[in-house]
């Protein structure tokens, strides 16, 4: 078990609660949503933290009580019983001749290694709908684009740090593109509206090569 | 339709607002809502309504509605402004009956940015994950009102206010913000520059954030701070050192480290500075 997290002050409504890893981050913030509690009002986990926000009306004092008292599941357990969403994609990204050099892996291998490997959702966040996913290993770790695209097609799925998405509709994006799917990632006659909740896992199958 | 406005005139902007959406921050859907919720809340209560029923948010004046249908209560709430009905000055902070077809008009306000519309029973366009509001950020909630939209009103409750004036908020003279400091404070060189200095509202903002002008606040490390959650208020310094305070339709995760995070009820009165006006900060501890 890691020690406690850091509680970090953030206004009069809300505290930062500091973990070591978007592992831990979203552990806790899956822990903490089990709770259920009267007092939260919001949780947006993010890659090392997660930002807590209050209730009206509740004071800071007992929302730190109850922050310091969560105890999440080791690494990733809490996620298990979950189902696992199959993303199908075409992998003809126009980086992917780029992510194969910057990973010293062929085209093929990276490929292998995004199918590979299961993914989970660590925190939302960019656009409703978008979700960043962390992997299992880091054979796939590579920087954003030097320069932004100013339109990136909705379906593309990209790699950026430690993190893969999936861009949930046409908007502008830095991240390097590697392939394309065709699943509905935000859809407002869908409950919940977001295919890709925090804590959700997902494993991506090619299709169409 | 028993009851709706018909928009004629929007001025700069004007948009459905309520109190947001809960909850939603971890798929990336902010709160949104009025970007001041005081004045929302104020019309909602001098006209009976539920204090999260929907209104138009007016920026720097500019609408005009006709009244369909029924005729309906209403009032203008925020920042003052010039109000007509059909001509007649009816005023700001005070509750008016416009009969059916009549014209309500909102001038530009004397001082502060944004005025809210209510009326009695609400405008109910169709709600989006549990609110109307519009977010400019993500595009969720009403489209913003143009010439020709027509907002159906809900149907008003029994009950009346006991009150049907108040007196309206004073938004001239400088404003101080108290903040908390924030969670990333040393991440700039000095934090304290904050305080220290009278920062001018830059025409680079809306209802996701506001500019401010002034000495920029370098940065103290070089290195990336990995995303965090954001919230209504926080005060975020991207690499240029101009501050961003963040308000209604804020992004729910950024990447830049936010120095100050200015109390919850100040956020409000932040709504209502307009490009040009000088705003301060003062630190308050956390409760």
């Amino acid at each position: 078990m890691s020690a406690a997290p850091a509680l970090l002050p953030y206004g009069d409504r809300a505290v930062l609660v500091e973990l070591g890893s978007t592992e831990a981050a979203v552990d806790y913030a899956v822990a903490l949503r089990d709770r259920d509690t009267l007092l939260v009002d919001e949780v947006v986990p993010a890659a090392r933290t997660v930002l807590v926000v209050a209730a009206e009306g509740t004071a800071l004092a007992d929302l730190r009580a109850l922050l310091a008292d969560v105890a999440p599941a080791s690494a990733g357990a809490a996620a298990t019983d979950q189902p696992v969403v199959e993303v199908a994609v075409t992998y003809d990204g126009e980086d992917l001749a780029d992510v194969a050099r910057l990973t010293g892996l062929s085209e093929r291998e990276v490929v292998a290694a995004h199918t590979g490997q299961e993914w989970r959702v660590a925190f939302g966040g960019f656009a409703p709908g978008f979700g960043y996913l962390i992997g299992e290993d880091e054979r796939l770790h590579v920087p954003r684009r030097g320069e932004s695209r100013t339109r990136v097609p909705a379906g593309a799925v990209g790699l950026a740090g430690e993190y893969s998405g999936i861009y949930p509709r046409s908007s502008p994006g830095g991240w390097q593109l590697i392939g394309r799917t065709d699943v509905t990632l935000w859809d407002l006659d869908r409950d919940p509206p977001a295919l890709l909740a925090p804590g959700t896992r997902v494993r991506f199958v090619e299709v169409g090569r | 339709m028993s009851r709706a406005l018909r928009v004629h005139a929007v001025g700069p902007e004007a948009l459905v607002e309520d109190l947001g959406r809960r909850g939603l921050s971890g798929v990336g859907v902010g709160r949104s809502g009025a970007a001041d919720r005081a004045a929302l809340r104020q019309a909602n209560r001098l006209l009976a309504n539920q204090e999260g029923a929907a209104a138009i948010e007016v920026t720097f004046g500019g609408l005009d509605v006709e009244v369909v249908g029924e005729g309906s209560w209403c009032c203008v709430t925020g920042a003052p402004c010039p109000v007509t009905v059909d001509g007649r000055e009816v005023g700001s902070h005070t509750v008016f009956f416009a009969e059916p077809g009549a014209r309500v008009r909102l001038g530009a306000p004397t001082a502060g940015l944004r005025s809210y519309l209510g009326v009695r029973g609400g405008v109910e366009p169709e709600d989006v994950l549990g609110s109307r509001s519009s977010d400019v950020m993500s595009g969720l909630g009403p489209a913003p009102l143009e010439v020709g939209t027509v907002l159906p009103v809900g149907c008003p409750g029994e009950r009346f206010s006991d009150l049907d004036t108040v007196v309206a908020p004073d938004l001239s003279g400088e404003v101080v913000l108290r903040a908390v400091r924030g969670p990333r404070d040393g991440w700039v060189a000095d934090a304290d520059l904050l305080v220290a200095t009278a920062w001018t509202v830059t025409d680079r903002s809306n209802r996701v954030g506001m500019r401010l002008g002034g000495p920029p606040l370098a940065h103290a490390r070089d290195d990336q701070l990995p995303s965090e959650g954001a919230w209504r208020g926080a005060v975020q310094v991207p690499p240029d050192g101009e501050p961003v305070l963040f308000l209604a339709d804020h992004p729910v995760t950024g990447g830049y480290p936010v120095v100050a995070v200015v109390v919850d009820a100040d956020v409000d009165r932040a709504a209502q500075l307009r490009p040009g006006d000088t705003v301060r900060f003062c630190w308050v501890e956390a409760p």
